[in-house]
């Protein structure tokens, strides 16, 4: 059905959506968390920061990210002597665009997941013995579980569908940095390649609303496990 | 046994109190917004007081003027609130085996199969809180309390979210817990009856101020 060419697309496209999802997460959660839970001065400034590479074109963050971590950019210089990692042109490259630009989306449920916590809990928990990492650890995360899992599954389908700051900072290497949308606009310029791109359009359009689907699912679900909000009847 | 010498003010709202609370059980009194809650609160390290002492058997909680505060998690007091605050993603033998995750085995001094059956909790074991009745909530935010070998049970209006007729089911177990669990306990209430069914230890407050004894009589 699908030609290795086009097959190698969907692989790195789960590949990078893969990682990218796995490095976001935890600074997804940790911002998310920050932004819901605490104030402090500048957090305007912050929360725009967060927000920024969601309403950029994406090729802006894709040129500064190749500025910056570029073969001959200060940091890209610095990563290639110290580690000999090469982002640029490299699908580990593509990993970091589709982060950056998945990353606000991930932010979103996340923080707005803590921000419903009954911090009453928290403070239950407290006194029953938890130190505040042990609180964070037993209660707090637990219950802001399902908008952690939505905000993974947005964070992967948004790398799937990356296109502007990929091009931008690695380019379009088949085998490297092609992805799916990447492969599309490829073949789409291609004479002859009308199918394919219909073929890998179809299958994009499949995967995004598979990956919608699973997070209402997940959701509706966790939330009837876990009968939040709390209903009371006496 | 707990003396407690502080002043505490949020907004336009001040609380003095200087009190020296004996074993056994006393009973606070008073309308809503009289400060029995922020007192507990101040007792179990959730509120911060501005100023004043708080010790407990010869241990410092909180002296201001020495920047001392002992964060509540280390303070080992047993806090029950008016709707249970269960937490909703465990069920109830998770729920009241929640404190031994953290308690140190020299500190276990209660047995918890002992408190499972004398709150009768057994049949709920496997629930989760939503599919608890209100007055089986509270028995269950009891047993809790209890399981984390407390020095202290503070009990922040634990009846008042039940109807008179689940008071009267929830009474005796409280009553229970008095007799054979020899814990300081201190009972906050806006319900002069429910704290005489405990003790005629009873101090009223009013306006952030706590006076002295008065009979217990309803």
């Amino acid at each position: 059905m699908l030609t290795p060419d086009e097959l190698t697309a969907l692989w790195l496209s789960a590949k990078v959506g893969f990682w990218a999802t796995l490095v976001s997460m935890p600074l997804a959660v940790a911002c998310g968390a920050l932004l819901a839970r605490y104030s402090f001065r500048g957090k305007l400034v912050v929360e725009a920061l967060v927000q920024l590479p969601m309403v950029l074109p994406p090729v802006v963050p894709g040129y500064l990210l190749l500025m910056l971590l570029g073969t001959q950019g200060p940091l890209g210089a610095w990563l290639q002597r110290v580690t000999g990692i090469t982002l640029a042109f490299d699908w580990k490259g593509a990993v970091l665009a589709s982060a950056t630009m998945a990353f606000p989306l991930a932010v979103q449920p996340i923080r707005l997941a803590f921000e419903l916590i009954d911090a009453r809990l928290e403070r239950a928990a407290a006194t029953l013995g938890a130190s505040p990492w042990q609180v964070f650890a037993s209660v707090t995360l637990p219950l802001a579980a399902p908008g952690i899992v939505v905000g993974a599954i947005l964070c992967f389908s948004r790398s799937l569908g990356e296109f502007g700051a990929t091009m931008a900072f690695v380019g379009n290497i088949p085998g490297q940095t092609r992805t799916l949308p990447l492969a599309i606009y490829s073949y789409a310029h291609l004479p002859g390649g009308e199918a394919a791109s219909l073929r890998l359009a179809l299958l994009s359009i499949g995967l995004a609303f598979a990956a919608l689907l699973a997070s209402h699912v997940v959701t509706a679900r966790l939330r009837r496990r876990w009968a939040l909000p709390t209903r009371r009847d006496a | 046994m707990l003396d407690v010498d502080l002043h505490f003010s949020r907004g336009d709202f001040q609380l003095q109190v200087q009190h020296r609370f004996d074993a056994g059980v006393t009973g606070i009194c008073g309308p809503s917004g009289s400060g029995k809650s922020s007192l507990l609160a101040l007792i179990a390290g959730l509120l911060v007081p501005q100023q004043g002492r708080i010790t407990f058997d010869g241990r410092c909680w909180v002296d201001t003027a020495r920047g001392r505060f002992v964060p509540p998690h280390q303070r080992r007091i047993g806090l029950v609130f008016q709707d249970g605050q269960l937490f909703p993603h465990l069920n109830v033998h998770a729920n009241l085996h929640y404190a031994l995750r953290w308690l140190p085995a020299a500190q276990r001094r209660v047995a918890p199969d002992a408190v499972i059956d004398l709150l009768e909790l057994r049949p709920l074991l496997q629930r989760r809180p939503d599919q608890l009745s209100g007055g089986e909530r509270q028995r269950v935010a009891l047993g809790r309390a209890l399981l984390m070998s407390p020095q202290l049970l503070l009990l922040d209006e634990p009846l008042s979210a039940l109807d008179a007729r689940l008071k009267a089911q929830i009474l005796p177990f409280l009553q229970r817990v008095r007799d054979q669990m020899h814990l300081p306990m201190l009972y906050v209430s806006h319900a002069p009856q429910e704290i005489a069914a405990l003790t005629a230890q009873v101090l009223a407050i009013a306006d952030g101020r706590l006076a002295t004894a008065i009979a217990a009589d309803a």
